[in-house]
């Protein structure tokens, strides 16, 4: 409730609120009406259509009680809860202590069990079912969005279920990619090598693979990635999972493997991000999440 | 029976006898305090087809819940499971449309029954009549009959007074509180209902729901009585607008019984320019809402018949034809030849039938599957390592039926793409639900649009079930 830009708001709330709750108490009272039983009530004096005249009956009384009650309650729960201005209230309340509140509800109920898939290892974990399926679970809410609700990735996010892993499939190294995230910087190299060159290297990178190629140009884009390529894929093009420099030797390809798409990765760059989930989902999750993803690349038997 | 002389007071009645012993100085009030009723108890063919209605209504209510089915209650509307079990049936959320299709039968049934013969329902079926039916039972074998009831109320609080107002309350709440347990039975199982009872370790929401049942039933049937029908249901108000004049409905042969007056047994009444009313008010007495039917129909009226029971004992016992009170139509009372069959009753009849056949054949073909195909929607699609285009689908796959059931997945009429499944045989048990990935794998080439319409099947593995469901495969632009 500390939101407002200046204190005039604050009692431009309070000052006519309190106001209109007390005035309405004299306002009521005096307009009750009275009346002896057994008698009429008195005539407001207007007449209508020659005849048609208006009786000044009292408040039923269940009306009056209500409206009273409904008063008191709402002098009460000012003083309890916010509403005048920014007066928190005397219990306390707030939204955003609410949610914590179920925040902490949820850590109790569900913490311990995470606690337990926290003291075993990865590798054990992820041949434990019941496990598999929180964490099978745990990556339909968080990660299928970009890496497919079958685990095998689009362009830009990695297949999880491939041998395949540019920083590293093990479980702790998974375990980081979660936890820290990642990010996959490709340098543009427009700039310093222009078109012909981004070309040349193109032929150059599909001859590491094997795939058919310009033979000459090739030639060429090897000088070229000797000199800007290899610091970061290597010398002989397989890569570097300290630096998530992808092996350039295989078919697996992030952005897609085509000689357009080679060339448009060489000459703009790239930018892959992986967000970082740890203040996002606590170690203990991500522990069990890490558990399945590293499942999905092994081929065994589970219990 | 002799004719026992009473008070008029004594009867109970609504605003007329209240009027006339009002003191005409006296403001009308709009407010009137309610006079109890005593209602006599009636014998007679309609007393004795109500109290079989009641039976047998009553009956249903509270045995049906015990009844199993396989391992399960027969009759069980599980709300957190969102599954309604009616024996051998098993209804999902997808078949609300059931009940839909239940409360416009309701609705046509009400319109047939009340054009035919009026208030059945309110005579012999409602559960305000029925169970108010039993409280008075009750209250005749705890407190005695009518006069005695009278008594008891007008003697000053005693020990005795005490005990039998205690007894008779303490049987009515015992009651209550048992069709308050049964109805919950219905929603939660019953046994384990009456264990959790039993050991006092109801949930907050099953506890309050038995109370709140055992509330109003205690507070419908022993307390507001006819004041819910007179004041509270709707049904009072508008019966009106669905009778015509061919509508059987409980009448007093005026023609037959007027001038009233008492005579002699030996007597011929028509010499004395009697009519066959002898104004024993015998009528009056056996109302449950305190109205006299020589007054024409009210719309406190409830068709139960009691004053017809009432009235053709004193006939039979005079000697006299029976039926001066009677089911009888408007017509029939104007002399003039009565429709009980006509356009009106047929054309209800017809459509009422035909909307019961409709939904029993429905439910009877109801396809024990079901799947829902979601694809994929953040990337559009894939490709893959050989450059080739995929959509990934996550398949929701519905075992509605009672027995387990294994099933393949194809894909129809796309001979150029491909299926890939994880498992070629997805087992689900029965009532359960399982989610399975599959991907559609096509050439780019092969591609004529940018968006594909497809269709999945799924069989079941021993041939039985087949259901069919449409996609779309995107890739990219031809």
């Amino acid at each position: 409730m500390a939101d407002f830009v200046s204190g005039f708001w604050n009692w431009f709330i309070i000052i006519p609120t309190v106001i209109g709750i007390v005035a309405l108490f004299p306002l009521i009272f005096s307009n009750r009406g009275t009346k002896v039983p057994g008698e009429e009530a008195e005539k407001m004096g207007h007449i209508w259509d020659g005849d048609l005249e208006e009786y000044n009956n009292p408040l039923p009384g269940w009306w009056l009680n209500m409206f009273i009650i409904t008063l008191v309650f709402g002098i009460v729960y000012l003083v309890l809860y916010p509403g005048l201005g920014n007066f928190t209230g005397m219990l306390g309340w707030s939204s955003k202590g609410q949610y914590e509140a179920q925040v902490e509800k949820a850590e109790a109920d569900y913490g311990p069990l995470y606690k337990k898939y926290a003291a075993v290892n990865i590798e054990t974990l992820a041949k434990h079912p019941d496990a598999l399926k929180t964490g099978e679970r745990l990556y339909a809410n968080y990660c299928s969005g970009c890496h497919g609700s079958d685990a095998r990735g689009a362009k830009g996010f990695p297949n999880l279920r491939d041998q395949n892993w540019l920083y590293g499939g093990l479980p702790d190294q998974i375990k980081t990619s979660i936890v820290a995230g990642r990010n996959g910087v490709m340098p543009p190299w427009e700039a310093v090598i222009g078109a012909d060159g981004a070309r040349d290297v193109t032929e150059y990178v599909l001859s590491l693979s094997g795939r058919e190629h310009d033979v000459e140009a090739a030639t060429k884009g090897k000088v070229q990635f000797g000199s800007l390529c290899a610091a970061c894929h290597g010398a002989d093009g397989k890569g570097n999972q300290a630096l998530g420099a992808p092996n350039l030797t295989d078919r697996i390809w992030q952005y897609g493997g085509s000689k357009e798409s080679i060339i448009e990765t060489i000459s703009l760059g790239r930018n892959g991000q992986m967000p970082a989930h740890k203040d996002f989902l606590g170690e203990d999750r991500i522990h069990v999440l890490a558990a399945y993803v590293y499942s999905l690349s092994q081929e065994y038997e589970k219990d | 029976m002799e004719t026992e002389s009473l008070a008029k007071s004594d009867y109970g009645t609504t605003s007329q006898v209240a009027k006339h012993s009002r003191h005409e100085d006296l403001e009308q009030a709009l407010y009137e305090k309610r006079q109890k009723i005593y209602p006599r108890q009636v014998h007679g063919l309609f007393a004795r087809l109500r109290l079989s209605g009641v039976v047998v209504l009553m009956g249903i209510y509270y045995l049906t819940p015990w009844f199993m089915w396989d391992d399960r209650q027969a009759i069980l509307f599980d709300l957190p499971g969102r599954k309604f079990y009616i024996f051998g049936l098993i209804f999902w959320p997808q078949d609300l449309i059931y009940l839909s299709a239940l409360l416009i039968l309701a609705a046509l049934s009400l319109f047939f029954f009340t054009a035919l013969a009026g208030r059945l329902w309110c005579g012999y079926a409602c559960p305000q009549t029925v169970w108010t039916e039993v409280f008075l039972w009750i209250e005749r074998k705890i407190e005695g009959d009518r006069m005695r009831q009278i008594k008891l109320d007008k003697a000053p609080w005693n020990g005795r007074k005490l005990a039998i107002k205690g007894a008779k309350h303490g049987a009515w709440i015992a009651l209550s509180l048992w069709t308050g347990y049964t109805f919950v039975g219905y929603f939660t199982p019953i046994r384990d209902l009456g264990e959790s009872l039993l050991t006092l370790g109801l949930g907050p929401w099953e506890t309050f729901w038995v109370f709140f049942y055992g509330f109003a039933t205690y507070g419908n049937a022993g307390w507001l009585r006819e004041q819910v029908c007179i004041y509270m249901c709707p049904y009072a108000r508008f019966q009106s607008a669905m009778f015509d004049n061919d509508t059987l409905i409980i009448s007093y042969d005026t023609a037959r019984g007027e001038p009233r007056g008492s005579r002699k047994r030996s007597v011929d009444p028509r010499q004395l320019g009697l009519g066959d009313c002898i104004d024993c008010t015998m009528c009056v007495q056996v109302c449950p809402t305190g109205i006299d039917i020589r007054n024409g129909l009210q719309y406190q009226c409830i068709g139960c018949a009691a004053c017809v029971d009432a009235c053709d004992d004193v006939m039979d016992r005079l000697g006299y034809e029976p039926g001066l009170v009677r089911y009888t139509t408007e017509n029939a009372l104007d002399g003039k030849a009565a429709h009980i069959i006509r356009p009106r009753m047929l054309i209800y009849a017809a459509i009422l039938i035909t909307l019961l056949i409709a939904v029993v054949v429905s439910i009877a073909a109801r396809t024990p599957t079901k799947m829902d195909v979601i694809r994929d929607r953040n990337a559009l699609f894939r490709e893959t390592g050989e450059g080739l285009v995929e959509n990934v689908y996550t398949l929701r796959i519905l075992n509605k039926d009672n027995q387990m059931h294994s099933y393949v997945l194809t894909l129809e009429d796309q001979p150029d793409m491909e299926l890939l499944i994880e498992q070629p045989e997805v087992t689900i048990e029965a009532g359960a639900v399982a989610d399975v990935t599959a991907r559609l794998r096509i050439d780019p080439v092969d591609l004529k649009s940018r968006s594909t319409e497809v269709q999945f099947r799924l069989h079941s593995a021993d041939g039985s079930i087949s259901v069919a469901e449409p996609a779309r495969f995107v890739g990219p632009l031809p």
